[in-house]
């Protein structure tokens, strides 16, 4: 037998360099790991309160660090970026069919970003923010 | 070499071979079916086809006249028995594809749709967008999956029958990925394997197309029928031949010449009809032999489109706006763009008559057997004869369901009413056909290239078998491909090497080609009549008294093959004359 | 329609070759073609194996997009030879068989997996109700038929799992390909083997090996758009889940 199929490795680690689209994918993906640290902050903060006062004042007064600063800016921008990106592709996994026809995807997406903003107005409103 | 023990064998994986695979299937569970195919099955050239499958469902139509329309169509050459069968079977046969998951296009109540198509005088081609062929293919090949007694043997190049006892009892195949030669025995053969289109310069069809199954069948001594009817559609994209569905005709779109004039209303399908409201069998609504003959002569009159590709005219569908073409022919407007760089959306498109299906093939009677006991035949390779001298748009579709399930039905009968004759014997032929093959492969002195006589044959095909033919054209061309013939034997392969030798390959289709062309440009030649797709310059007239017949073409060796001929089965029309006008009834 | 497409300029081809009688890997050669303007790469190619080197294998047969022979690498990205046009290309073309399949011989990739996993999914109609040639065909309204149009014009061109990082990197994925035809089949109003189907691919090894990469629709070349069809798996499947565990007296 004279075949022998070659088959050309994949590499593990830096697959994702090769192709702008794959790079734009792991973006994605790597912007959850701040909102996941962000969650973090979120829980220990609550667990302060929990504590008392003054432990909650310490962890405000943590939070306005340079370091957490910056790392908060940096969090919201990825959490934006994370939530355009899935709100792009939202239509995909969502198809509304209206007769023979698909709603286009403008609308799908517009969709979530109308629910999103007004979400996002209720809870500053409710806040006390606006 | 490895012998595979098989009940039936089937050559070619499009949808005839998968029609007949699947019938062989449903008959008997236990039966061992090979499906033997040069190429993946969905490869295969019927995913290709655009427009459409024609068969009667609808109230105002009736059999009597899709049997009229074909036999006139056919310019009475068809063999009416077949005819009647076909046209009976056809709208079972679509039927069976639907409940297997076919998307024709609906109408708004659910029922399927139909839509007009050439030469055919109510609307009855059932389509799938202009997709049809394409779906038809997929769906036949998906639903084959689901039988695990159809064994495929993808990308086998099928070399040799096994012929002993007088009966076909097997096949040699290549097997691409290894290059080594595997012999299957068999109860019966079908054979399945498509049209030879390739052998013409400007044509259709796939790179495939190259009449593997009609020379196989042909060197076995089965006689090749109606040859020398070569269909031309008249609508190809000029530069790369690729096919523009009729269904663009019948959806409204009109031809033009240079000034913009419908000149089929001066070739006697007018009067001219409004435009956007096509007239069933009527100027753009004509078959396609009358309708690309028309191209000829209005370009040979000095009023063809002038392009870098040559002469054309025009087709025009601007008229039938965005929605429409979108909704009923995207495939055409998206390779129009693709290899024109033309919006048939907001610019006529030049065109040009094209090389596009074989009439003749393997000669096979109703039951799909050819004369040989155990070989059977079925598709674009094979002349039942239902088309005739010139196949109506939206028939073929149908004709591989139909000849297709027949084809698999009288093998299985065949297979299970034989014994086997002695393995030796048909081992020594296998190794016999090894040989040959070796030989070929081995060959180190030849210098000539496969692409050079390539070159020349489809050159010779255009020049003296072409769209019109004369007996000084026909008698050089088969000269010339005595001559190619002759030459085949002294080709040699550059590429020596077993896996996927395309080189191998590529020899081994140019010998069929040139077979099948030699019956082709012979039968042309023998043929002093105009009928059909068939056209003498020498002589316009349908000769009735004399040509009323199928012509078979006999393998010789390296001989030209020798012509006889077969009365046509005549059941209830009379030949008579067509008429394309709007003026008729 | 203009003269410019018939101008011709010489391309460079950088085709992979490999020759497993020959070679020990894989190696890329370059050649000079005279391409017209107006050729896609396919043209090139068969230029080249008719003129410059008749041992180079390819596939090919339809020269029309709907075949799906001609899949390929062209400069990384998967195409078909057939629909990629020499004029969209500057410098040097670099042509390789598709990635993440084992390479057989030069551009011809092995397919055997993508053809078991094909099979494996079921894509073919399982009637929801069995109907008798006589009755005739089934009733499918234009808009039963829009809902699962789109997935029927795979043509198995394999240029998904090609783009696929997930097939490259965990090969037991089913892969978009497959997947979108079974979905094809869910959604067809006449079919009633969903559940068949989604033993196959509402699995580790079908739609949840997917992370929505989105590759597979970039580069269809029927704008089939497989990665709707897995997420919209992905969405039943889920629902089938809380169904069954914590509104089992929902479903019938």
């Amino acid at each position: 037998m004279s075949r022998r199929p070659y088959l050309r490795e994949v590499s593990r680690t830096a697959w994702f360099f090769k192709r702008p689209r794959y790079l734009r994918y792991m973006a994605r993906e790597v912007t959850c790991i701040f909102i996941g640290i962000y969650t973090v902050i979120l829980l220990v903060g609550v667990y302060r309160l929990s504590q008392g006062r003054a432990e909650y004042e310490a962890f405000l007064m943590a939070l306005q660090r340079p370091a957490s600063v910056v790392f908060h800016v940096a969090a919201l921008a990825f959490a934006l970026y994370n939530s355009f990106t899935w709100f792009n592709v939202a239509p995909k996994a969502l198809p509304i069919q209206v007769g023979e026809e698909f709603l286009p995807d403008s609308v799908v997406a517009g969709g979530h970003y109308v629910v999103w903003v007004a979400l996002s107005l209720f809870i500053l409103f409710w806040a006390g923010v606006l | 070499m490895e012998t595979i023990q098989t009940d039936v064998a089937i050559i070619g994986a499009g949808g005839a071979g998968l029609r007949a695979a699947i019938a062989l299937a449903q008959a008997d569970p236990k039966l061992r079916i090979a499906l033997i195919s040069k190429v993946y099955p969905m490869r295969s050239h019927t995913c290709a086809a655009e427009g459409g499958a024609a068969g009667v469902i609808k109230a105002d139509d009736s059999m009597k006249q899709h049997f009229d329309d074909t036999v006139g169509g056919g310019d009475w050459l068809s063999d009416q028995d077949a005819v009647e069968y076909f046209i009976h079977e056809a709208p079972k046969e679509l039927t069976q594809l639907e409940h297997w998951g076919c998307p024709w296009n609906r109408e708004a109540d659910g029922s399927v749709a139909v839509r007009p198509f050439g030469g055919m005088k109510i609307q009855r081609t059932w389509f799938a967008a202009d997709k049809s062929g394409f779906h038809i293919l997929h769906t036949l090949f998906q639903t084959s999956l689901q039988f695990d007694n159809i064994q495929r043997y993808d990308e086998f190049f099928a070399t040799d029958l096994l012929v002993d006892d007088g009966r076909c009892q097997g096949l040699t195949a290549i097997e691409m990925r290894s290059g080594q030669m595997r012999c299957f025995l068999a109860g019966a053969v079908i054979i399945a394997g498509g049209g030879a289109g390739r052998m013409f310069p400007f044509n259709t069809n796939g790179a495939i197309k190259t009449g593997d199954g009609m020379a196989l069948a042909y060197r076995a001594g089965v006689p090749l029928k109606d040859m020398e009817f070569v269909q031309y559609h008249p609508t190809g994209l000029p530069n790369t031949g690729t096919l523009l569905t009729e269904a663009c005709r019948g959806e409204g779109g009109v031809l033009l010449n240079k000034d913009g004039y419908r000149f089929l209303q001066d070739y006697g399908m007018g009067p001219e009809t409004p435009l956007g409201k096509p007239v069933l069998k009527t100027m753009e609504l004509g078959p396609r032999d009358r309708v690309s003959q028309s191209i000829w002569h209005e370009i040979r009159k000095g009023r063809a489109v002038k392009t870098p590709w040559g002469d054309c005219v025009w087709l025009d569908m601007r008229h039938l706006g965005e929605k429409k073409i979108n909704e009923r022919l995207p495939f055409v407007r998206d390779i129009s763009i693709s290899y024109l760089g033309v919006d048939p959306v907001t610019d006529m498109v030049p065109i040009r008559p094209v090389v596009h299906y074989m009439m003749g093939g393997i000669h096979t009677d109703i039951n799909a057997a050819t004369p040989l006991p155990g070989l059977f035949a079925a598709g674009e390779c094979a002349c039942v004869s239902i088309n005739g001298a010139n196949r109506l748009g939206s028939n073929s579709l149908v004709e591989i369901l139909v000849f297709g399930h027949r084809a698999g039905l009288s093998a299985l009968e065949h297979a299970r009413g034989v014994g086997r004759s002695s393995e030796a014997a048909l081992s020594a032929q296998a190794e016999a056909a090894q040989g040959r093959v070796r030989a070929l492969f081995m060959r180190n002195a030849g210098k000539e290239s496969i692409a050079g006589l390539r070159k020349e044959m489809t050159d010779t095909m255009e020049e003296g078998a072409g769209i019109y033919r004369t007996q000084e054209g026909l008698a050089k061309t088969c000269d010339k491909l005595s001559e190619l013939r002759r030459r085949y034997a002294d080709v040699a392969l550059h590429d020596k090497t077993n896996v996927y030798n395309t080189d191998l390959l590529s020899a081994l289709e140019l010998g069929s080609m040139l077979d099948c062309a030699e019956a082709v440009a012979v039968s042309g030649r023998e043929r002093r009549e105009s009928r059909g797709a068939h056209q003498r310059l020498d002589f316009t007239a349908r000769d009735d008294a004399n040509y009323l017949r199928h012509s078979l073409a006999h393998y010789r060796g390296s001989e030209p093959p020798n012509i006889d001929y077969r009365d046509v089965v005549i059941t209830t029309s009379p030949p008579g004359v067509r008429d394309y006008s709007g003026a008729k009834k | 329609m203009s003269e410019n497409r018939m101008a011709i300029r010489q391309v460079e081809l950088e085709v992979l070759r490999y020759n497993p009688e020959t070679d020990d890997e894989p190696k890329f050669q370059r050649y000079s073609v005279p391409c017209k303007n107006e050729w896609c790469i396919l043209d090139a190619l068969n230029y080249l194996k008719d003129n410059l080197d008749p041992t180079l294998s390819y596939r090919w047969s339809c020269h029309m997009q709907v075949c799906g022979s001609c899949g390929m690498m062209i400069n990384g990205e998967p195409k078909l030879a057939c629909k990629a046009m020499v004029r969209d290309y500057a410098g040097v073309i670099r042509i390789e068989p598709l990635s993440h399949f084992p390479i057989e011989r030069d551009l011809v990739a092995v397919a055997d997996d993508f053809m078991a996993k094909l099979k494996r999914v079921k894509p073919y109609l399982i009637p929801g109700e069995k109907r008798s040639l006589a009755d005739g065909e089934y009733q499918q309204t234009p808009e039963q038929l829009a809902r699962y149009r789109k997935y029927a014009m795979c043509i198995n061109c394999m240029l998904c799992y090609a783009a696929c990082p997930e097939y490259g990197l965990t090969p037991k994925f089913i892969g978009p390909g497959a997947i979108s035809l079974a979905h094809r089949y869910n959604q067809d109003s006449r079919d009633g083997g969903r559940d068949l189907r989604q033993e196959e691919i509402a699995t580790n090894e079908g739609v949840w090996e997917c992370t929505f990469v989105g590759a597979c629709s970039e580069v269809c070349p029927k704008h089939v758009d497989p990665a709707s069809a897995l997420q919209q798996v992905k969405v039943a499947s889920t629902v089938d889940w809380y169904l069954e565990h914590f509104m089992s007296w929902v479903k019938k």
